[in-house]
């Protein structure tokens, strides 16, 4: 059972049956997971570099141990330290490594469709995209699919809300493409100056403006970090307003008298898009999420990884 | 395709397995009857249901576990795994392992790996619905077996279990090959 794509770039580029191919593989994993010994020999012939461009703490680490416990040999990258800094090209940078016998290549970079370059140079190499720019961001909405499915049982006709910064967010792009693909309907809420105007056409989905509206309307609410580094004008006037408006607290969700479930993609801003009591409350799956990460995750590896050497 | 096993002929199979299994091993506790999906969870369910009927004493556990993740094909092939259930701890167990055709040992071999991934059992046996011993390319060889049909290597035998004919067991020539 292949995938229909040779990389993950996106899940733009999959079909509803790729991905739920993924979310049954990642089921699987998940009983490996709790195992004593938490490791299959699945990818042992198989080496994977994890390219990383820009900052990750979840990501990397849950791609790492994906690899590990798939048997696979790993190396790690970050352009800081690297001869990235004296000048050397993506292309050239990855084409060194990959001379080395690398057969995956697993990569993060502020630049959206970085990893849709490289799959077009490098045909035989396996790429998976772990965040580009604000393109997209696809192993994430597997596991927010996964951890949603795990909570509530189908993502069909269920309806999510996306709140926060959805014009900067590559989180929130993977997730419209994967929740509309498999039948959930799709809620963006935020500030107009964070929400692309053209959105509601282009995707098919709501727009709201109003974020008790949009809590009372949704079954989940998938929470995103405003995210600072990426916006380079004013869009907002202070983080203790955006909290005031647009962040989600527990007197809001008892106000809605509603049991909604809480996903947040991480790295949290406590206190700004979110609250500690609702962080750590019972609506939220977060923690949740970052286990299921690495199961997702060694399910897209698995199903990327083998399989090729007689295509 | 020419059936080697009517689903009578299963039935009788399984209860001639179980008696000869209670005779060597009167004694079910602290065993486990486990099977290998996909066939050989059909054979291993049958299995256990005889064995629970005749048993005088505790009755065995019973378990299921799938090889995908450990076959050593994976660089030809891509195949998504199927559900695991051991219930149990394994640690000092004696595990009955069913599978429903035992050919080249591949597949036991891998079964072994994912039950040592599971702790440390006291003793392994293996019991297969069909033996092909002239095929098999590892030193494995099965405890109890059901038939011994003398087959050709591009031959396949499977078991099918279907709602108007029940559980059978055919042989076919494997055009791929």
């Amino acid at each position: 059972m292949q995938l229909s794509t040779p990389h993950l770039l996106g899940i733009k580029d999959l079909t509803s049956q790729d991905i739920e191919t993924i979310l049954s593989t990642a089921t699987q994993f998940k009983e490996v997971l709790q195992r004593p010994i938490k490791k299959v020999p699945s990818l042992r012939e198989v080496t994977i570099v994890n390219l990383f461009y820009e900052n990750s703490t979840r990501t990397r680490i849950s791609f790492e141990l994906a690899e590990k416990r798939l048997s696979a040999d790993t190396i790690n990258f970050s352009a800081s330290g690297s001869s990235v800094s004296k000048g050397e090209t993506l292309l050239d940078t990855v084409n060194n490594i990959l001379s080395m016998k690398v057969d995956m290549v697993v990569m993060r970079h502020a630049s959206s469709g970085a990893p849709h370059f490289l799959a077009k140079h490098l045909p035989n190499t396996a790429i998976i995209n772990a965040g580009d720019g604000i393109n997209e961001h696809p192993t994430q909405a597997l596991l927010d699919a996964f951890s949603i499915r795990e909570k509530i049982g189908t993502l069909e006709g269920k309806k999510i809300a996306i709140i926060g910064d959805i014009q900067h967010s590559r989180v929130a792009m993977s997730n419209i493409y994967l929740l509309k693909k498999m039948g959930a309907e799709v809620t963006v809420c935020g500030p107009p100056t964070l929400i692309p105007t053209y959105i509601r056409e282009t995707h098919n989905i709501r727009v709201e403006y109003n974020l008790k509206k949009a809590l009372q309307w949704c079954d989940v609410a998938n929470v995103l970090r405003i995210q600072l580094e990426r916006q380079n004008q004013v869009l907002f006037s202070t983080l203790r307003e955006y909290n005031r408006v647009y962040g989600v607290t527990s007197a809001l969700l008892n106000e809605i008298q509603k049991d909604i479930v809480i996903l947040h993609p991480g790295p949290m801003n406590r206190g700004v898009e979110i609250d500690s009591d609702v962080a750590d409350g019972k609506h939220s799956i977060i923690l949740q999420q970052v286990e299921n990460g690495v199961a997702v995750r060694m399910a897209v590896l698995y199903l990327l990884g083998g399989g090729k050497k007689t295509s | 395709m020419e059936v080697i096993l009517t689903h009578q002929a299963f039935r009788n199979c399984i209860e001639t397995l179980a008696q000869e299994i209670l005779g060597r091993r009167p004694d079910m506790s602290n065993t486990a009857i486990v099977g290998i999906q996909q066939g050989g969870v059909v054979v291993a369910e049958a299995l256990y249901e005889a064995i629970c009927r005749s048993v005088k004493g505790a009755q065995p556990d019973y378990g299921q576990i799938d090889i995908t993740f450990y076959r050593d094909d994976l660089h030809k092939q891509i195949l998504q795994p199927d559900k695991m259930n051991l219930p149990f701890s394994v640690d000092d167990k004696h595990i009955l392992l069913v599978d429903d055709v035992l050919f080249t040992g591949r597949t036991i071999k891998a079964a072994l790996d994912v039950l040592l991934d599971y702790g440390r059992p006291g003793k392994v046996e293996l019991c297969v619905l069909v033996d092909r011993a002239e095929h098999r390319q590892f030193p494995i060889q099965a405890d109890y077996r059901g038939i011994t049909p003398s087959t050709a290597s591009r031959e396949k035998i499977k078991l099918l279990k279907e709602g108007n004919t029940g559980i059978q067991v055919v042989r076919f020539d494997d055009k791929m090959q």
